[in-house]
C-alpha cells in the first residue's frame, strides 16, 4: 500500500456515567483530550490536526458540534475533521485519523469523540416515526432484538449464552475505574431474572445510557520510535445499505469483507490464535458471539460455544471486551473510539486491572446504524512486520 | 385500478425535544450572572476579554479561568435589520441583529437591538441592556438591547443557587415527502391494495417499492399487487415504554414477509398471546374499517395469526 507507519502514543478517557452535569459538551472531551496528550506527553503544538467523531446530531440537538467546539478542541488554525457513521462513529474517527499520518499528510493527529446522552433520550432520537409507516419502531434494542431472535434460531444456542456474555461484561466493567456500570456481583442467574425489555433481550443485556468521551493521540514512525507505542498494523471499514432483499441481517457481509481486509492487512491467517485480545461493539450481549463470527474468529454458528466454553473471559482464549465493553459503558459517539483506545492500552501494558497478561495483539471494532457501517484496527506492541 | 397521481405525497414530520444543558463552570458562571444583571466575560491568553466566555482559550486552547465582569452598555459593531422574525427569536416585532461590543470586553455578544427602524441603527452607536422580566439564567436574561435614549424598564434581578443547567427546547418541522414509488404504493394502500416493483434484474419483489433495486441499481417499474397475507420471519417483544411511543406496550413487532415478496416490512402482531408469537407463523392483515383508511399502512391494524400451518425455516432463512 505504501502507508507510512502509524502508532498510538496515549488515549484518555473521561469517568463513564449517566449524567456528568459538573461539565459542558466541551468539558467533556477535554477531560479526555488532557488524559490524552498527558498519557502521550505531547502538547498542543505537538498536534497538526483534529478529528471529532460524534453519532447523530439529534442526540444533543446541536448541529455540527465540532463548529461551536473547534476551541475547546485545540483546533483553532488547524484541520478539524467531523466523522459520522452512527454507532462505530468512534473506530472510523480512529481509521480517518490514522490515515492522515499513514497517507503522510500529518505527523500527530488528535482523535476525539463523545457523546453527552443526558442532554437529550437516544431511545426518542432513534424512534422518530415518519408519516406513513406503522409506528412499531422501539429504539435500538427494538431494532435489534428479532436479529437477535434470528441469531438464536439459526445457530441453536441456548438461551443463558447472552447472560453469561452479559455478567463477564459488567464483571470486567468492575476492573475498570473509569466503567460507567461496575457490577463485581452480578451472575448469569441475575441477568437471567432481569426484566425482559425487547423480548429476547432483558434488561442486564443491554448497554446503559452514558455521557463520556475518548481520545487517543496518533503519530508517525519518527514520533513514535523509541517509546512506548501501539503499531497500527490494519485498519479497514466496509457500509451497505439497511435494508435489501436477501440481506443477512445477523452476519452482514459488510462485516465479513471489513474483517477479510482487515485481516488481510495485517498479515493474521488465524485470527483467534494470533490476536490476543478484542474489543468488540456488543451493546447487546448477544452480539459477542455475532460478531465472533462474522469477524471470523470463529466459524459460523460456533460462536456461543466459544463465548460459553469461557473463553471470552480474561484469561480465555481471547478475552473479548476486558474494559467491561459497551454493556459497561455506552457514550454513543466515543463507544467505538474506546474500543479502539482499549486495544490500544492492552498492547502498551497499561489497562490496569483488566490487562490481558501478554497482549501483543489487540483488535478494535465498531458497527453503527442498522448493522451496516464497520470499522475495525489491529494494534501491535511490535511495528508491522517485526512479529 | 389504483387512480394514478403524479404528485408526490406530503405530510408533516414534527420533531421535538427539550435538550437539558450542563453549563460547566464557565458558562454556568455567565448564566448566573446575567440572572443577577451582571456579565461575565473572560481574560484570554492575550489579554482580551472575551464575552461571552470561552471554556477554552482560543488561541492557546488552555483552559481559561479570569473572570472580568464588563459592563451592561456598549457599542454596535456591526449590524443587520431583521424585518421579519421567526417564532423563538428575541423580539416579535421588526428589530436589529447586532455584535454589541460591551464596555471592558473586546469581543462582541451578538444579540437583538430593539431600536424600532433601521434608520435608529448605526455602527458605533451606543446601546444598553434591556433585562428580561423574569431571569432563569440564559442569555435570554437580556431581552434584548436599546438605544440610549429609549425609555428605561425597570426589570429586578434574581440571586439563588449558582445556575448549572439551562433547558433549550428545539424544535423542526418538516415536510415529509414520499417518493413517487412510495406514493403510489400509500395511494394503492388508500384503496385497500398492496402494492410492491420486481427488479428487471434480480427479479426481487420490494414492498414498499423504492423506485430502483438497491442491489442492482435499475429503475422498477414492473408493478406486482401482493395478498395480504405472509409470515413472520423474526420479531420481538417491545415491555419497555418510550417517550414518543404510539402502541402501548407489551407488543409484539414483526418482520412480516407478505406471499410473494422478497423483504419484510415492520408490523404488529395480535390476536394471540405474545408468547404464542413464533418464527414461520402464518399470519393475515387484520384492515381497519374502511371509512378509517388514508394513504398509509396503518390502514392494516395489525396482522393476526391465520390458522395456517407454519412455515418451514428453510422458506424465509433467507430473508433474516
Amino acid at each position: 500500500m505504501g502507508a507510512q507507519l502509524a502508532a498510538v502514543i496515549g488515549t484518555g478517557q473521561t469517568n463513564h456515567t449517566a449524567k456528568r452535569q459538573d461539565v459542558s459538551m466541551a468539558g467533556l472531551c477535554r477531560e479526555a483530550i488532557d488524559r490524552a496528550m498527558a498519557d502521550a506527553g505531547t502538547d498542543w503544538s505537538d498536534i497538526d490536526a483534529v478529528v471529532l467523531g460524534k453519532a447523530p446530531d439529534l442526540f444533543e440537538g446541536v448541529m455540527m458540534p465540532e463548529l461551536f467546539l473547534a476551541d475547546a478542541l485545540g483546533a483553532t488554525g488547524k484541520p478539524l475533521l467531523r466523522v459520522h457513521t452512527a454507532g462505530s462513529v468512534g473506530g472510523s474517527t480512529g481509521n480517518v485519523a490514522a490515515s492522515l499520518v499513514q497517507s503522510g499528510v500529518h505527523r500527530r493527529v488528535l482523535a476525539v469523540a463523545f457523546e453527552k446522552q443526558s442532554e437529550s433520550n437516544a431511545m426518542w432520537a432513534l424512534s422518530i416515526m415518519p408519516p406513513f409507516h406503522m409506528p412499531v419502531g422501539a429504539g435500538a434494542g427494538g431494532y435489534f432484538a428479532p436479529h437477535v431472535r434470528s441469531y438464536i434460531r439459526r445457530s441453536g444456542a441456548p438461551n443463558h449464552i447472552g447472560a453469561i456474555v452479559a455478567a463477564k461484561d459488567r464483571r470486567n466493567g468492575a476492573l475498570n475505574p473509569y466503567a460507567h456500570l461496575k457490577q463485581p456481583d452480578i451472575t448469569v442467574e441475575s441477568v437471567q431474572a432481569s426484566p425482559m425489555l425487547w423480548d429476547p433481550i432483558r434488561y442486564d443485556e443491554t448497554c446503559p445510557s452514558s455521557d463520556g468521551a475518548a481520545a487517543v493521540v496518533i503519530a508517525d514512525e519518527q514520533t513514535a520510535k523509541g517509546r512506548p507505542a501501539a503499531w497500527i498494523h490494519a485498519t479497514a471499514m466496509r457500509t451497505e445499505p439497511t435494508t435489501f432483499a436477501g440481506r443477512d441481517q445477523v452476519s452482514p457481509q459488510a462485516g465479513k469483507d471489513a474483517a477479510a481486509a482487515l485481516w488481510k492487512q495485517a498479515g493474521i491467517k488465524d485470527p483467534v490464535s494470533e490476536v490476543d485480545v478484542a474489543e468488540i461493539y456488543v451493546p447487546f450481549s448477544w452480539f459477542e458471539p455475532m460478531w465472533l463470527e462474522n469477524l471470523g474468529f470463529t466459524e459460523e454458528g460456533q460462536g456461543w460455544k466459544f463465548t460459553e466454553a469461557g473463553e471470552t473471559a480474561i484469561g480465555g482464549r481471547l478475552p473479548v471486551n476486558p474494559s467491561g465493553g459497551v454493556l459497561s459503558s455506552n457514550p454513543i459517539g466515543a463507544s467505538g473510539l474506546l474500543r479502539y483506545a482499549e486495544a490500544a492500552m492492552q498492547v502498551l501494558g497499561r489497562a490496569g486491572e483488566h490487562q490481558v497478561d501478554g497482549a501483543r495483539v489487540a483488535v478494535g471494532h465498531a458497527y453503527g446504524g442498522g448493522s451496516q457501517y464497520f470499522s475495525l484496527w489491529v494494534v501491535g506492541s511490535e511495528r508491522p512486520g517485526a512479529r | 385500478m389504483v387512480t394514478i397521481s403524479s404528485e408526490p405525497l406530503s405530510a408533516p414530520l414534527n420533531v421535538g425535544f427539550d435538550y437539558t444543558r450542563s453549563l460547566g463552570p464557565v458558562l454556568g458562571r455567565f448564566a448566573t450572572g446575567l440572572r443577577g444583571h451582571t456579565i461575565a466575560g473572560v481574560r484570554g491568553s492575550d489579554g482580551r476579554v472575551l464575552v461571552p466566555p470561552a471554556e477554552y482559550d482560543p488561541v492557546t486552547a488552555e483552559k481559561l479561568t479570569e473572570f472580568v465582569d464588563v459592563g451592561t452598555e456598549g457599542v454596535v459593531q456591526t449590524w443587520s435589520w431583521n424585518a421579519q422574525p421567526l417564532d423563538g427569536q428575541p423580539l416579535s416585532h421588526a428589530f436589529a441583529w447586532a455584535l454589541v461590543k460591551l464596555d471592558g470586553a473586546d469581543t462582541g455578544l451578538l444579540h437583538a437591538v430593539d431600536a424600532g427602524s433601521p434608520d435608529k441603527m448605526s455602527t458605533g452607536m451606543r446601546v444598553r441592556v434591556r433585562w428580561a422580566a423574569e431571569p432563569v439564567g440564559s442569555i435570554r436574561d437580556i431581552e434584548c438591547f436599546e438605544p440610549l435614549d429609549a425609555e428605561p424598564v425597570e426589570r429586578q434581578p434574581v440571586v439563588g443557587d449558582d445556575v448549572t443547567m439551562l433547558t433549550t427546547p428545539i424544535h423542526l418541522r418538516y415536510d415529509h415527502t414520499a417518493s413517487p414509488e412510495e406514493s403510489r404504493y400509500l395511494r394503492g394502500l388508500a384503496e385497500g391494495k398492496l402494492l410492491g416493483q420486481r427488479c428487471p434484474a434480480c427479479d426481487k419483489v420490494y414492498i414498499p417499492p423504492r423506485g430502483s433495486c438497491p442491489t442492482d441499481g435499475v429503475p422498477t417499474e414492473d408493478e406486482v399487487e401482493l395478498p395480504d397475507h405472509g409470515v413472520v420471519t423474526t420479531f420481538c417483544v417491545v415491555n419497555v415504554p418510550f417517550l414518543g411511543q404510539r402502541i402501548k406496550p407489551p407488543y409484539v413487532a414483526a418482520y412480516i414477509l407478505l406471499d410473494g415478496a422478497d423483504i419484510p416490512f415492520l408490523h404488529l402482531v395480535l390476536g394471540c398471546d405474545a408468547a404464542e408469537v413464533r418464527m414461520g407463523m402464518r399470519v393475515r392483515a387484520q384492515w381497519r374499517p374502511r371509512d378509517q383508511w388514508g394513504t398509509t399502512l396503518e390502514n392494516i391494524d395489525h396482522f393476526e395469526p391465520s390458522g395456517e400451518p407454519d412455515a418451514p425455516y428453510e422458506s424465509y432463512a433467507q430473508h433474516l
